[in-house]
Protein backbone atom coordinates (compact mmCIF):
# COMPACT_ATOMS: atom_id res chain seq x y z
CA UNK A 1 0.00 0.00 0.00
CA UNK A 2 1.05 3.55 -0.56
CA UNK A 3 1.92 5.61 2.48
CA UNK A 4 1.32 8.91 0.71
CA UNK A 5 -0.56 9.82 -2.47
CA UNK A 6 -0.55 13.36 -3.78
CA UNK A 7 -2.63 14.48 -6.73
CA UNK A 8 -2.53 17.97 -8.28
CA UNK A 9 -1.81 19.52 -4.91
CA UNK A 10 -1.77 23.32 -5.03
CA UNK A 11 -1.11 26.10 -2.54
CA UNK A 12 -1.64 29.79 -3.21
CA UNK A 13 -0.68 32.54 -0.73
CA UNK A 14 -1.84 36.06 -0.11
CA UNK A 15 -3.41 38.89 -2.06
CA UNK A 16 -0.77 38.59 -4.75
CA UNK A 17 -1.85 34.98 -5.39
CA UNK A 18 1.66 33.62 -5.10
CA UNK A 19 1.55 29.98 -6.19
CA UNK A 20 3.90 28.18 -3.80
CA UNK A 21 2.91 24.66 -4.90
CA UNK A 22 1.77 24.22 -8.51
CA UNK A 23 -0.45 21.16 -8.90
CA UNK A 24 2.12 18.53 -8.00
CA UNK A 25 1.51 14.75 -7.92
CA UNK A 26 3.57 11.90 -6.46
CA UNK A 27 3.29 8.78 -4.32
CA UNK A 28 5.44 7.41 -1.53
CA UNK A 29 5.52 3.65 -0.92
CA UNK A 30 5.38 2.18 2.56
CA UNK A 31 8.79 1.78 4.14
CA UNK A 32 10.47 4.10 1.65
CA UNK A 33 12.84 7.00 2.32
CA UNK A 34 11.51 9.64 -0.06
CA UNK A 35 13.44 12.87 -0.56
CA UNK A 36 12.16 16.28 -1.61
CA UNK A 37 15.30 17.91 -2.95
CA UNK A 38 15.33 21.61 -3.71
CA UNK A 39 16.53 25.05 -2.60
CA UNK A 40 14.85 27.49 -0.22
CA UNK A 41 11.58 28.71 -1.66
CA UNK A 42 10.96 25.59 -3.77
CA UNK A 43 7.73 24.85 -1.86
CA UNK A 44 9.01 21.96 0.26
CA UNK A 45 7.69 23.29 3.56
CA UNK A 46 4.27 24.09 2.09
CA UNK A 47 4.02 20.49 0.85
CA UNK A 48 4.97 19.18 4.30
CA UNK A 49 2.50 21.43 6.06
CA UNK A 50 -0.35 20.34 3.80
CA UNK A 51 0.47 16.65 4.21
CA UNK A 52 0.67 16.99 7.99
CA UNK A 53 -2.77 18.76 7.92
CA UNK A 54 -1.41 22.05 9.25
CA UNK A 55 -2.30 23.93 6.08
CA UNK A 56 -5.30 23.53 3.79
CA UNK A 57 -4.58 23.04 0.09
CA UNK A 58 -6.15 25.38 -2.49
CA UNK A 59 -6.50 22.58 -5.00
CA UNK A 60 -5.90 18.88 -5.48
CA UNK A 61 -6.06 16.03 -3.00
CA UNK A 62 -3.71 13.93 -0.93
CA UNK A 63 -3.82 10.97 1.42
CA UNK A 64 -1.48 9.91 4.19
CA UNK A 65 -1.81 6.33 5.42
CA UNK A 66 -5.00 6.11 3.36
CA UNK A 67 -6.58 9.09 5.13
CA UNK A 68 -7.64 12.26 3.33
CA UNK A 69 -5.63 15.30 4.44
CA UNK A 70 -8.74 17.49 4.69
CA UNK A 71 -11.51 15.19 5.94
CA UNK A 72 -9.51 12.81 8.09
CA UNK A 73 -7.04 15.28 9.54
CA UNK A 74 -7.48 14.05 13.11
CA UNK A 75 -6.50 10.51 12.18
CA UNK A 76 -3.46 11.70 10.28
CA UNK A 77 -2.35 13.85 13.20
CA UNK A 78 -2.37 10.90 15.57
CA UNK A 79 -0.50 8.66 13.13
CA UNK A 80 2.33 10.74 11.77
CA UNK A 81 5.47 12.28 13.23
CA UNK A 82 6.60 15.74 12.12
CA UNK A 83 9.88 17.49 12.67
CA UNK A 84 9.54 21.06 11.34
CA UNK A 85 12.50 22.92 9.92
CA UNK A 86 12.26 25.49 12.69
CA UNK A 87 12.82 24.24 16.25
CA UNK A 88 9.31 24.00 17.71
CA UNK A 89 9.55 22.25 21.07
CA UNK A 90 8.84 23.99 24.37
CA UNK A 91 12.02 25.92 25.24
CA UNK A 92 11.07 26.19 28.93
CA UNK A 93 10.60 22.44 29.39
CA UNK A 94 13.59 20.15 29.90
CA UNK A 95 14.59 17.41 27.47
CA UNK A 96 12.81 14.83 29.61
CA UNK A 97 9.69 16.97 30.13
CA UNK A 98 9.35 17.64 26.39
CA UNK A 99 9.60 13.96 25.61
CA UNK A 100 7.11 12.95 28.30
CA UNK A 101 4.76 15.69 27.15
CA UNK A 102 4.74 14.49 23.54
CA UNK A 103 4.29 10.88 24.64
CA UNK A 104 1.36 11.90 26.87
CA UNK A 105 -0.54 13.86 24.21
CA UNK A 106 -0.32 10.83 21.93
CA UNK A 107 -1.65 8.58 24.74
CA UNK A 108 1.56 6.63 25.09
CA UNK A 109 4.63 6.54 27.31
CA UNK A 110 8.31 6.95 26.59
CA UNK A 111 8.87 3.40 27.89
CA UNK A 112 6.45 1.86 25.41
CA UNK A 113 8.37 2.89 22.29
CA UNK A 114 11.77 3.37 23.86
CA UNK A 115 13.37 0.97 21.36
CA UNK A 116 12.62 3.45 18.56
CA UNK A 117 14.33 6.43 20.16
CA UNK A 118 16.97 4.68 22.26
CA UNK A 119 19.90 5.13 19.82
CA UNK A 120 19.22 8.85 19.57
CA UNK A 121 18.08 9.51 23.13
CA UNK A 122 21.16 8.05 24.81
CA UNK A 123 23.21 10.74 23.06
CA UNK A 124 21.34 13.52 24.89
CA UNK A 125 20.22 11.65 28.03
CA UNK A 126 22.92 13.07 30.28
CA UNK A 127 21.46 16.53 29.67
CA UNK A 128 17.88 15.42 30.30
CA UNK A 129 17.28 18.09 32.96
CA UNK A 130 18.47 20.92 30.72
CA UNK A 131 15.84 23.21 29.20
CA UNK A 132 15.31 22.64 25.50
CA UNK A 133 15.87 26.34 24.78
CA UNK A 134 19.40 26.09 26.21
CA UNK A 135 20.50 23.18 23.99
CA UNK A 136 22.94 23.42 21.09
CA UNK A 137 21.67 23.03 17.53
CA UNK A 138 22.69 19.39 17.23
CA UNK A 139 21.06 18.44 20.52
CA UNK A 140 17.85 20.28 19.66
CA UNK A 141 17.72 18.33 16.42
CA UNK A 142 18.10 15.00 18.23
CA UNK A 143 15.44 15.90 20.81
CA UNK A 144 13.05 17.00 18.07
CA UNK A 145 13.53 13.67 16.30
CA UNK A 146 12.85 11.76 19.54
CA UNK A 147 9.66 13.76 20.12
CA UNK A 148 8.50 13.08 16.55
CA UNK A 149 9.10 9.33 17.04
CA UNK A 150 7.85 8.72 20.56
CA UNK A 151 4.33 7.65 19.50
CA UNK A 152 5.64 5.22 16.87
CA UNK A 153 4.43 7.09 13.79
CA UNK A 154 3.67 5.26 10.56
CA UNK A 155 5.05 8.11 8.49
CA UNK A 156 7.81 10.47 9.62
CA UNK A 157 7.99 13.96 8.05
CA UNK A 158 11.38 15.63 8.36
CA UNK A 159 11.59 19.17 7.01
CA UNK A 160 15.24 20.10 6.32
CA UNK A 161 16.61 18.23 9.33
CA UNK A 162 20.23 18.75 8.24
CA UNK A 163 20.24 22.39 7.09
CA UNK A 164 23.21 24.21 8.61
CA UNK A 165 24.54 20.95 10.04
CA UNK A 166 28.20 20.03 9.42
CA UNK A 167 29.06 17.10 7.10
CA UNK A 168 29.98 14.68 9.89
CA UNK A 169 26.76 15.23 11.86
CA UNK A 170 24.80 15.02 8.61
CA UNK A 171 26.26 11.58 7.95
CA UNK A 172 25.33 10.43 11.45
CA UNK A 173 21.81 11.74 11.00
CA UNK A 174 21.32 9.77 7.80
CA UNK A 175 22.57 6.62 9.50
CA UNK A 176 19.86 7.14 12.12
CA UNK A 177 17.26 7.44 9.35
CA UNK A 178 18.40 4.16 7.81
CA UNK A 179 17.88 2.39 11.13
CA UNK A 180 14.38 3.87 11.43
CA UNK A 181 13.56 2.67 7.93
CA UNK A 182 14.55 -0.84 9.03
CA UNK A 183 11.88 -0.55 11.74
CA UNK A 184 9.30 -0.12 8.97
CA UNK A 185 8.73 3.62 9.30
CA UNK A 186 8.09 5.52 6.06
CA UNK A 187 10.23 8.63 5.90
CA UNK A 188 9.70 11.72 3.78
CA UNK A 189 12.56 14.15 4.12
CA UNK A 190 13.45 17.46 2.49
CA UNK A 191 16.93 18.85 2.00
CA UNK A 192 18.77 21.53 0.03
CA UNK A 193 21.93 19.36 -0.01
CA UNK A 194 22.07 17.54 -3.34
CA UNK A 195 24.57 14.97 -2.06
CA UNK A 196 21.96 13.66 0.38
CA UNK A 197 19.71 12.68 -2.52
CA UNK A 198 21.74 9.51 -3.07
CA UNK A 199 20.77 8.32 0.40
CA UNK A 200 17.04 8.26 -0.46
CA UNK A 201 15.19 5.39 -2.15
CA UNK A 202 13.43 7.82 -4.45
CA UNK A 203 13.57 11.57 -4.86
CA UNK A 204 11.63 14.44 -6.33
CA UNK A 205 13.66 17.43 -7.52
CA UNK A 206 11.58 20.51 -6.76
CA UNK A 207 11.95 24.13 -7.80
CA UNK A 208 9.45 27.00 -7.67
CA UNK A 209 6.57 24.78 -6.61
CA UNK A 210 7.03 22.23 -9.36
CA UNK A 211 8.51 18.75 -9.54
CA UNK A 212 11.23 18.78 -12.20
CA UNK A 213 11.97 15.07 -12.02
CA UNK A 214 10.98 12.12 -9.88
CA UNK A 215 12.67 8.71 -9.76
CA UNK A 216 15.39 6.72 -7.98
CA UNK A 217 18.64 8.70 -7.69
CA UNK A 218 20.38 6.18 -9.97
CA UNK A 219 17.75 6.46 -12.69
CA UNK A 220 17.89 10.25 -12.56
CA UNK A 221 21.67 10.41 -12.88
CA UNK A 222 21.76 7.74 -15.61
CA UNK A 223 19.25 9.61 -17.72
CA UNK A 224 21.56 12.66 -17.91
CA UNK A 225 21.60 13.25 -21.67
CA UNK A 226 25.07 14.70 -22.35
CA UNK A 227 28.65 13.48 -22.06
CA UNK A 228 30.03 15.23 -19.02
CA UNK A 229 33.71 16.13 -18.62
CA UNK A 230 35.57 17.02 -15.44
CA UNK A 231 38.25 19.60 -16.18
CA UNK A 232 40.93 20.71 -13.78
CA UNK A 233 43.61 23.38 -13.98
CA UNK A 234 45.82 25.31 -11.62
CA UNK A 235 43.46 28.26 -11.45
CA UNK A 236 39.70 27.77 -11.20
CA UNK A 237 38.85 31.43 -11.77
CA UNK A 238 40.64 31.64 -15.13
CA UNK A 239 39.39 28.17 -16.13
CA UNK A 240 35.80 29.31 -15.58
CA UNK A 241 36.43 32.42 -17.70
CA UNK A 242 37.82 30.23 -20.48
CA UNK A 243 34.78 27.96 -20.27
CA UNK A 244 32.48 30.97 -20.67
CA UNK A 245 34.15 31.78 -23.98
CA UNK A 246 34.12 28.19 -25.26
CA UNK A 247 31.75 28.28 -28.27
CA UNK A 248 30.85 24.60 -28.52
CA UNK A 249 29.96 24.17 -24.87
CA UNK A 250 26.43 23.38 -23.72
CA UNK A 251 27.08 24.17 -20.09
CA UNK A 252 30.05 24.63 -17.79
CA UNK A 253 30.37 25.39 -14.10
CA UNK A 254 32.60 24.81 -11.09
CA UNK A 255 32.18 21.49 -9.34
CA UNK A 256 34.51 21.15 -6.37
CA UNK A 257 38.12 20.93 -7.50
CA UNK A 258 36.95 20.36 -11.10
CA UNK A 259 34.76 22.24 -13.53
CA UNK A 260 32.03 20.19 -15.23
CA UNK A 261 31.59 20.89 -18.94
CA UNK A 262 29.19 19.43 -21.48
CA UNK A 263 28.94 20.13 -25.22
CA UNK A 264 26.25 20.75 -27.80
CA UNK A 265 27.51 17.71 -29.72
CA UNK A 266 28.48 14.50 -27.97
CA UNK A 267 31.43 13.94 -30.31
CA UNK A 268 33.94 16.20 -28.60
CA UNK A 269 36.99 14.30 -27.36
CA UNK A 270 39.14 14.80 -24.30
CA UNK A 271 42.12 15.84 -26.46
CA UNK A 272 40.10 18.47 -28.33
CA UNK A 273 39.04 19.95 -24.99
CA UNK A 274 42.63 19.99 -23.74
CA UNK A 275 43.84 21.70 -26.92
CA UNK A 276 41.07 24.29 -26.77
CA UNK A 277 41.95 25.29 -23.21
CA UNK A 278 45.68 25.23 -23.97
CA UNK A 279 45.06 27.72 -26.81
CA UNK A 280 43.36 30.00 -24.27
CA UNK A 281 46.45 29.87 -22.10
CA UNK A 282 45.15 27.55 -19.38
CA UNK A 283 48.02 25.55 -17.94
CA UNK A 284 48.32 22.03 -16.47
CA UNK A 285 44.95 20.84 -17.68
CA UNK A 286 43.42 17.53 -16.73
CA UNK A 287 40.30 16.34 -18.61
CA UNK A 288 38.29 13.19 -17.98
CA UNK A 289 34.78 11.93 -18.56
CA UNK A 290 32.74 11.83 -15.40
CA UNK A 291 29.32 10.40 -14.46
CA UNK A 292 26.65 13.00 -13.71
CA UNK A 293 25.62 13.56 -10.10
CA UNK A 294 22.21 14.65 -8.83
CA UNK A 295 23.55 18.20 -8.66
CA UNK A 296 24.49 18.08 -12.38
CA UNK A 297 20.98 16.84 -13.16
CA UNK A 298 19.43 19.60 -11.08
CA UNK A 299 21.53 22.26 -12.81
CA UNK A 300 20.54 20.83 -16.20
CA UNK A 301 16.86 20.95 -15.25
CA UNK A 302 17.17 24.53 -13.97
CA UNK A 303 18.79 25.64 -17.22
CA UNK A 304 16.03 24.18 -19.40
CA UNK B 1 56.35 40.12 0.13
CA UNK B 2 52.62 39.67 0.02
CA UNK B 3 50.62 41.78 2.38
CA UNK B 4 49.15 39.99 5.41
CA UNK B 5 45.66 41.27 6.24
CA UNK B 6 44.68 38.88 9.04
CA UNK B 7 47.21 37.73 11.58
CA UNK B 8 46.38 35.88 14.77
CA UNK B 9 48.68 34.58 17.48
CA UNK B 10 47.32 32.09 20.04
CA UNK B 11 43.94 33.79 19.89
CA UNK B 12 41.74 32.41 22.67
CA UNK B 13 38.24 32.97 24.00
CA UNK B 14 36.99 31.46 27.24
CA UNK B 15 33.44 31.43 28.55
CA UNK B 16 33.87 30.41 32.22
CA UNK B 17 35.66 27.08 32.13
CA UNK B 18 34.77 26.50 28.49
CA UNK B 19 37.46 27.31 25.92
CA UNK B 20 35.46 28.11 22.80
CA UNK B 21 38.48 29.14 20.71
CA UNK B 22 41.77 27.66 21.83
CA UNK B 23 45.05 29.36 20.84
CA UNK B 24 44.45 29.66 17.12
CA UNK B 25 47.33 31.03 15.06
CA UNK B 26 47.12 31.76 11.34
CA UNK B 27 47.67 34.38 8.64
CA UNK B 28 45.58 35.36 5.63
CA UNK B 29 47.07 37.21 2.66
CA UNK B 30 45.55 40.07 0.69
CA UNK B 31 43.20 38.87 -2.04
CA UNK B 32 43.13 35.35 -0.72
CA UNK B 33 39.95 33.27 -0.48
CA UNK B 34 40.29 31.66 2.91
CA UNK B 35 37.86 28.88 3.92
CA UNK B 36 37.23 28.65 7.64
CA UNK B 37 35.74 25.21 8.21
CA UNK B 38 34.78 23.16 11.23
CA UNK B 39 32.02 21.08 12.74
CA UNK B 40 29.08 22.76 14.47
CA UNK B 41 30.29 23.86 17.90
CA UNK B 42 33.99 23.81 16.94
CA UNK B 43 34.33 27.52 17.75
CA UNK B 44 34.11 29.13 14.29
CA UNK B 45 31.48 31.71 15.18
CA UNK B 46 33.31 32.75 18.35
CA UNK B 47 36.54 33.17 16.37
CA UNK B 48 34.79 35.14 13.66
CA UNK B 49 33.15 37.49 16.19
CA UNK B 50 36.59 38.28 17.59
CA UNK B 51 38.06 38.87 14.13
CA UNK B 52 35.22 41.28 13.32
CA UNK B 53 35.84 43.29 16.46
CA UNK B 54 32.55 42.23 18.06
CA UNK B 55 33.97 40.24 20.94
CA UNK B 56 37.19 40.78 22.90
CA UNK B 57 39.59 37.82 23.15
CA UNK B 58 40.51 36.32 26.53
CA UNK B 59 44.14 36.04 25.50
CA UNK B 60 46.40 36.00 22.45
CA UNK B 61 46.87 38.66 19.81
CA UNK B 62 45.55 39.54 16.37
CA UNK B 63 45.53 42.30 13.82
CA UNK B 64 42.84 42.75 11.19
CA UNK B 65 43.67 44.96 8.23
CA UNK B 66 46.58 46.16 10.33
CA UNK B 67 44.43 47.13 13.33
CA UNK B 68 44.79 45.64 16.79
CA UNK B 69 41.88 43.44 17.79
CA UNK B 70 41.79 44.76 21.39
CA UNK B 71 42.23 48.47 20.88
CA UNK B 72 41.04 49.34 17.37
CA UNK B 73 37.72 47.56 17.04
CA UNK B 74 36.01 50.59 15.48
CA UNK B 75 38.66 50.90 12.76
CA UNK B 76 38.35 47.16 12.14
CA UNK B 77 34.59 47.50 11.61
CA UNK B 78 35.13 50.29 9.08
CA UNK B 79 37.58 48.20 7.08
CA UNK B 80 35.64 44.95 6.85
CA UNK B 81 32.38 43.76 5.34
CA UNK B 82 30.19 41.07 6.85
CA UNK B 83 27.31 38.94 5.66
CA UNK B 84 25.63 35.86 7.01
CA UNK B 85 22.85 33.58 5.92
CA UNK B 86 20.68 34.70 8.83
CA UNK B 87 20.90 38.46 8.88
CA UNK B 88 21.80 40.27 5.76
CA UNK B 89 19.44 42.98 4.59
CA UNK B 90 16.31 44.76 5.80
CA UNK B 91 13.39 42.83 4.35
CA UNK B 92 10.97 45.75 4.48
CA UNK B 93 13.24 48.18 2.71
CA UNK B 94 13.55 48.11 -1.07
CA UNK B 95 16.69 46.98 -2.88
CA UNK B 96 17.71 50.59 -3.48
CA UNK B 97 16.94 51.65 0.10
CA UNK B 98 19.08 48.84 1.48
CA UNK B 99 22.02 49.84 -0.71
CA UNK B 100 21.69 53.50 0.35
CA UNK B 101 21.22 52.60 4.00
CA UNK B 102 24.30 50.40 4.29
CA UNK B 103 26.38 52.65 2.06
CA UNK B 104 25.35 55.61 4.21
CA UNK B 105 26.33 53.83 7.43
CA UNK B 106 29.77 53.21 5.99
CA UNK B 107 30.12 56.90 5.21
CA UNK B 108 29.72 57.00 1.43
CA UNK B 109 28.81 60.43 0.07
CA UNK B 110 25.56 61.04 -1.81
CA UNK B 111 27.40 61.16 -5.12
CA UNK B 112 29.20 57.89 -4.35
CA UNK B 113 25.93 56.30 -3.24
CA UNK B 114 24.19 57.27 -6.47
CA UNK B 115 27.01 55.96 -8.64
CA UNK B 116 27.55 52.77 -6.63
CA UNK B 117 23.88 51.84 -6.45
CA UNK B 118 23.44 52.29 -10.20
CA UNK B 119 26.53 50.17 -10.88
CA UNK B 120 25.46 47.46 -8.49
CA UNK B 121 21.89 47.23 -9.71
CA UNK B 122 22.93 46.94 -13.33
CA UNK B 123 25.67 44.42 -12.52
CA UNK B 124 23.21 42.16 -10.70
CA UNK B 125 20.51 42.70 -13.33
CA UNK B 126 18.08 44.01 -10.71
CA UNK B 127 16.78 47.05 -12.67
CA UNK B 128 13.19 45.85 -12.47
CA UNK B 129 13.49 44.94 -8.80
CA UNK B 130 15.26 48.11 -7.59
CA UNK B 131 12.11 49.57 -6.05
CA UNK B 132 10.73 46.28 -4.72
CA UNK B 133 10.97 45.17 -1.12
CA UNK B 134 13.87 42.84 -0.43
CA UNK B 135 11.37 40.43 1.16
CA UNK B 136 9.94 39.71 -2.30
CA UNK B 137 13.27 38.52 -3.78
CA UNK B 138 14.22 34.83 -4.01
CA UNK B 139 16.85 33.78 -1.45
CA UNK B 140 19.62 33.45 -4.02
CA UNK B 141 19.16 37.04 -5.24
CA UNK B 142 19.04 38.29 -1.67
CA UNK B 143 22.35 36.64 -0.99
CA UNK B 144 23.98 38.06 -4.11
CA UNK B 145 22.66 41.51 -3.24
CA UNK B 146 23.74 41.16 0.34
CA UNK B 147 27.28 40.21 -0.68
CA UNK B 148 27.45 43.21 -3.01
CA UNK B 149 26.25 45.46 -0.19
CA UNK B 150 28.88 43.98 2.14
CA UNK B 151 31.66 45.06 -0.26
CA UNK B 152 30.08 48.40 -1.21
CA UNK B 153 32.52 50.43 0.91
CA UNK B 154 35.59 48.66 -0.61
CA UNK B 155 36.52 46.82 2.58
CA UNK B 156 39.92 45.15 2.82
CA UNK B 157 38.31 41.94 4.09
CA UNK B 158 34.83 40.50 3.80
CA UNK B 159 33.60 37.90 6.28
CA UNK B 160 30.98 35.49 4.93
CA UNK B 161 29.22 33.21 7.41
CA UNK B 162 27.56 30.34 5.51
CA UNK B 163 26.51 32.68 2.70
CA UNK B 164 25.10 29.98 0.42
CA UNK B 165 23.10 27.78 2.82
CA UNK B 166 19.88 26.64 1.13
CA UNK B 167 20.68 28.42 -2.15
CA UNK B 168 20.05 26.51 -5.41
CA UNK B 169 23.08 25.05 -7.21
CA UNK B 170 23.05 27.50 -10.13
CA UNK B 171 22.74 30.61 -7.94
CA UNK B 172 25.32 29.17 -5.55
CA UNK B 173 27.82 29.21 -8.42
CA UNK B 174 26.86 32.73 -9.49
CA UNK B 175 27.54 33.72 -5.89
CA UNK B 176 31.03 32.25 -6.16
CA UNK B 177 31.59 34.22 -9.38
CA UNK B 178 31.05 37.36 -7.28
CA UNK B 179 33.52 36.07 -4.70
CA UNK B 180 36.19 35.41 -7.36
CA UNK B 181 35.65 38.84 -8.85
CA UNK B 182 36.04 40.56 -5.47
CA UNK B 183 39.18 38.52 -4.73
CA UNK B 184 40.64 39.46 -8.13
CA UNK B 185 40.11 43.09 -7.11
CA UNK B 186 42.19 42.52 -4.00
CA UNK B 187 39.41 41.99 -1.44
CA UNK B 188 40.31 39.25 1.01
CA UNK B 189 37.52 36.68 1.46
CA UNK B 190 37.06 34.86 4.76
CA UNK B 191 34.25 32.33 4.34
CA UNK B 192 32.59 29.52 6.28
CA UNK B 193 30.53 26.83 4.54
CA UNK B 194 29.15 23.35 5.05
CA UNK B 195 29.32 22.63 1.32
CA UNK B 196 32.56 20.71 0.80
CA UNK B 197 32.64 21.45 -2.94
CA UNK B 198 32.90 25.13 -1.98
CA UNK B 199 35.88 24.32 0.23
CA UNK B 200 37.62 23.40 -3.03
CA UNK B 201 37.05 26.92 -4.39
CA UNK B 202 39.14 28.42 -1.60
CA UNK B 203 42.86 29.15 -1.96
CA UNK B 204 43.51 27.83 1.53
CA UNK B 205 41.39 26.22 4.20
CA UNK B 206 41.59 25.80 7.93
CA UNK B 207 39.62 23.10 9.73
CA UNK B 208 38.71 23.64 13.37
CA UNK B 209 38.04 20.77 15.77
CA UNK B 210 37.09 21.38 19.42
CA UNK B 211 38.34 24.97 19.45
CA UNK B 212 41.69 24.34 17.74
CA UNK B 213 42.84 24.64 14.15
CA UNK B 214 43.80 21.06 13.34
CA UNK B 215 44.71 21.53 9.69
CA UNK B 216 45.55 24.46 7.44
CA UNK B 217 46.69 24.30 3.82
CA UNK B 218 45.50 24.39 0.22
CA UNK B 219 42.71 21.92 -0.63
CA UNK B 220 45.16 19.92 -2.78
CA UNK B 221 47.77 19.62 -0.03
CA UNK B 222 45.16 18.71 2.59
CA UNK B 223 43.92 15.86 0.41
CA UNK B 224 47.51 14.62 0.06
CA UNK B 225 48.21 15.02 3.76
CA UNK B 226 45.13 13.03 4.78
CA UNK B 227 45.33 10.58 1.90
CA UNK B 228 41.79 11.51 0.84
CA UNK B 229 39.95 11.70 -2.49
CA UNK B 230 37.80 14.66 -1.57
CA UNK B 231 37.55 17.50 0.95
CA UNK B 232 34.52 15.71 2.35
CA UNK B 233 36.79 12.83 3.30
CA UNK B 234 39.42 15.16 4.81
CA UNK B 235 36.73 16.84 6.88
CA UNK B 236 35.31 13.51 8.00
CA UNK B 237 38.72 12.15 9.03
CA UNK B 238 39.42 15.25 11.12
CA UNK B 239 36.06 16.07 12.61
CA UNK B 240 34.78 12.61 13.38
CA UNK B 241 37.03 12.52 16.46
CA UNK B 242 35.49 15.74 17.81
CA UNK B 243 34.57 15.48 21.46
CA UNK B 244 32.37 18.53 21.65
CA UNK B 245 28.82 17.55 20.95
CA UNK B 246 26.98 20.40 19.36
Amino acid sequence: MQAITVSNLTKVYGKEKFVAVKGISFTVEKGEIFGLIGPDGAGKTSIFRMLTTLLLPDGGTATVDGFDIVKDYKKIRSNVGYMPGKFSLYPDLSIEENLNFFAAIFNTTVAENYHLIKDIYIQIEKFKDRRAGKLSGGMKQKLALCCALVHKPTVLFLDEPTTGVDPVSRKEFWEMLKRLKEQGITIIVSTPYMDEADLCDRIALVQQGEILSIDTPVNITQSYPDDLFAVKSGNMSSLLKAIKGYQEKESGYAFGEYAHVSFKKNTVTENEIKDQFARQGISSIEVKKTPATIEDCFIKLLQN
Amino acid sequence: MEEIVIKTEKLTKRFGNFIATNEITFEVRKGEIFGFLGANGAGKTTAMRMLCGLSLPSSGAATIAGFDIYKKTEQIKKNIGYMSQKFSLYEDLTVLENIRFFGGIYGLTNAQLKEKSEQLISKLGLQKEAKKLVASLPLGWKQKLSFSVAVLHNPKIVFLDEPTGGVDPVTRRQFWDLIYEAADNGVTIFVTTHYMDEAEYCNRISIMVDGKIEALDTPGNLKKQFDAQSMDEVFYKLARGAKRAD
